[in-house]
């Protein structure tokens, strides 16, 4: 029994101490982009600026952040929406909808799912290539606009609403369109919250799909605008108090769909996982 | 009629033939389709037919100009694969060495990620500990936010005037400059116990155009500071998955155990750790197929470098398409990964099988 307590608090002391080494670095983070340059090399543990400056975000006002942000803000906004409607659309028809060839596409779905995505990097700018849409705004929101994860989160929560409500509408004479419309999806509120935010967070923190749709300096979004800041587009030294603002401003609008909807989120990643 | 209502009303009996052609069921198979045609339309221009495109330019020797159908792109058979598999030169070297250096990654970040999470979760789940929420949204925090925005973070972390340096001159330790020092950290220790560096019994033979010597450096430090991000952004949510798992099980058996007089290590090796099966296969398999991807991490923060201990096929393949235009390598390369990814899911699956049989105990 005694070890058992003794156990207990090492496991309290390790798990405080793995807390503060997932918490430090965004609190350098905060710190780092209100430094000088000369602080932020002088001080790099500590987490509060010596003297303060807000030089790095006028200086990022300056350069095409706005731009990079507009287009975050208008690509993500664009493929969260087609996501919420096109995968609750096929998650209903796999879920509830009874006709032919429908365990025929279920597992094409689930193929697809398995299929790992860096593979398809070079597809699909081919594929972009050879339809003329490289290099459009088209090319980096349409093949984002259905993901089979997202049907399959769907799927997974249509399957556990109660029929019967769904019978009464249809023995009081509603087609399928009109049961999906007026009474599955009212239903379904935190079904599309979820989806709505792991759609948002997803095309929002994208990468890899952004690098290969264009290579259009103005259309670049946060992450690949960011990305080439990093790489030093913007020269001399090493700027990290204006890299690491810009890393906080791209940080906060996922950090504020996290803390409002925390529980939501925690939920919504392991929808349908646990098996 | 009766068989008609009664299959219409439960979904999980298989369609009948009576149903077919019909009614209600010929209206839902056309709004089905009708609501299945946007994803099937998507994921068919852009995922199946790719991989078909993919593959055929992988034995082609475009060159990125022009179609890849054009009459002047040409069948060349194996020779992208034979190139990085069996023809020595820099290209298999290349290719070698990213094998290699993801093959370590792996080696590391998919045990400590799985370890770290498990053991969270299973802290989280004490009954009496105060401030879960507190603990889980500070774990799963940094899951959720860009990969860049976090590789920027580390990229100052790392720095060789960064904060991971400065704390290590706390404790007198001078630390190296991270992502600049290629040593492999197995060549550091075994230089540290005496071994000479480049010992000929193992640098005259190899394997893949890279010596037996470079296949058993280990990660490089600059690697290393890769796998301490890539442990930091995964861990939260696996820890969720595992979380999640460990509300779901029933107390009583624990509680049997305990009774049993069995220590907190015996319940947790016999008991609870049988029942999270599922669940351990279900991180371990993502953590695989996740682990051997890995490129954003690697595009912002060192494209490769230094002297390519931090190359990766996922990287080498997208460098090798759109820098070098050697588009049918490249593509070899993507479909060479994929292959790899299924091997090792399908040996993991085969390994954990055998015991799974025995005690499958789904609740």
């Amino acid at each position: 029994m005694k070890r058992r307590g003794y156990l207990r608090w090492v496991g309290l002391g390790v798990l405080l101490l793995v807390a503060v080494a997932y918490i430090y670095p965004f609190l350098i983070q905060l710190a780092t982009a209100f430094k000088t340059d000369a602080d932020a090399t002088a001080h790099p543990l500590t987490p509060w600026p010596h003297e303060w400056s807000v030089a790095v975000f006028s200086t990022l006002a300056q350069q095409d952040f706005p731009r990079w942000a507009l287009n975050s803000i208008f690509i993500s906004v664009t493929i969260t929406v087609g996501r919420v409607v096109f995968n609750s659309m096929a998650g209903y028809a796999l879920a509830r909808l009874r006709f032919r060839g429908r365990s025929a596409v279920f597992g094409a779905i689930v193929a697809v799912l398995a299929v790992p995505s860096v593979v398809l990097l070079i597809p699909k700018f081919l594929v972009l290539n050879q339809f003329g849409m490289y290099d459009t705004y088209a090319a980096m929101i349409i093949p984002l606009l259905a993901d089979a994860s997202g049907v399959f989160i769907m799927k997974q929560f249509f399957e556990s609403v109660p029929l019967s409500v769904e019978e009464a509408a249809r023995i009081d004479g509603a087609g399928p369109l009109r049961t999906f419309w007026s009474v599955v999806l009212p239903m379904s509120k935190p079904a599309l919250i979820t989806m709505t935010i792991l759609a948002f967070q997803g095309s929002w923190n994208e990468l890899p799909h952004y690098i290969v749709s264009r290579q259009d300096p103005a259309l670049n979004t946060l992450t690949t605008g960011v990305a080439s800041l990093v790489s030093g587009e913007l020269g001399q030294g090493n700027q990290f108090p204006l890299k690491l603002a810009a890393a906080l401003l791209m940080t906060v609008p996922v950090a504020i769909v996290y803390f409002v909807f925390s529980k939501r989120f925690t939920r919504g990643t392991y929808e349908g996982v646990d098996k | 009629m009766t068989t008609l209502l009664t299959t219409t009303s439960t979904p999980a009996a298989p369609p009948s033939p009576a149903r077919r052609g019909k009614g209600p069921s010929r209206r839902e198979g056309r709004v089905g389709w009708l609501f299945l045609a946007p994803t099937l339309v998507v994921l068919a221009l852009f995922f199946v037919l790719p991989i078909g495109m993919a593959l055929w330019v992988s034995v082609s020797d475009w060159t990125g100009n022009g179609s890849p159908f054009s009459s002047r792109v040409h069948f060349v058979g194996g020779d992208n694969y034979a190139a990085l598999l069996t023809e020595p030169g820099l290209t298999q070297r290349n290719f070698a060495t990213s094998i290699r250096n993801n093959g370590y990654f792996v080696l590391f970040v998919v045990p400590l990620q799985t370890a770290l999470a498990l053991f969270l979760a299973m802290v989280l789940n004490q009954r009496r500990l105060k401030g879960k929420q507190f603990f889980r949204t500070a774990f799963y925090f940094p899951t959720v936010t860009s990969s860049v925005a976090i590789s920027v973070v580390f990229l100052f972390l790392f720095s060789s005037t960064g904060t991971v340096n400065a704390a290590l001159k706390l404790f007198g330790v001078d630390g190296p400059s991270w992502f600049a020092d290629p040593r492999g950290v197995f060549q550091i220790v075994l230089n540290g116990l005496g071994v000479p560096k480049n010992p000929a019994a193992l640098t005259s033979h190899g394997f893949l155009g890279l010596t037996w010597w470079d296949w058993l450096s280990g990660p490089s430090v600059a690697m290393c500071s890769i796998i301490v991000l890539v442990v930091w952004t995964t861990t939260g949510g696996f820890m969720l998955m595992f979380y999640a798992a460990l509300q779901n099980l029933p107390p009583g058996i624990d509680e049997a155990a305990l009774i049993d007089g069995a220590n907190g290590w015996q319940r947790f090796w016999r008991v609870t750790l049988p029942q999270l099966r599922p669940t351990l296969f279900l991180v371990l398999t993502l953590g695989l197929i996740g682990t051997w991807q890995v490129f954003d991490q690697i595009y912002v923060l060192s494209r490769g470098a230094p002297a390519n201990t931090t190359l990766t096929p996922a990287y080498l393949s997208y460098s090798t398409s759109f820098i070098g235009k050697e588009w049918g390598q490249g593509s070899a390369i993507a479909f060479l990964l994929f292959l790899v990814i299924v091997v090792l899911t399908l040996v993991q699956r085969w390994l954990l099988k055998e015991k799974d049989g025995k005690r499958r105990s789904r609740r």
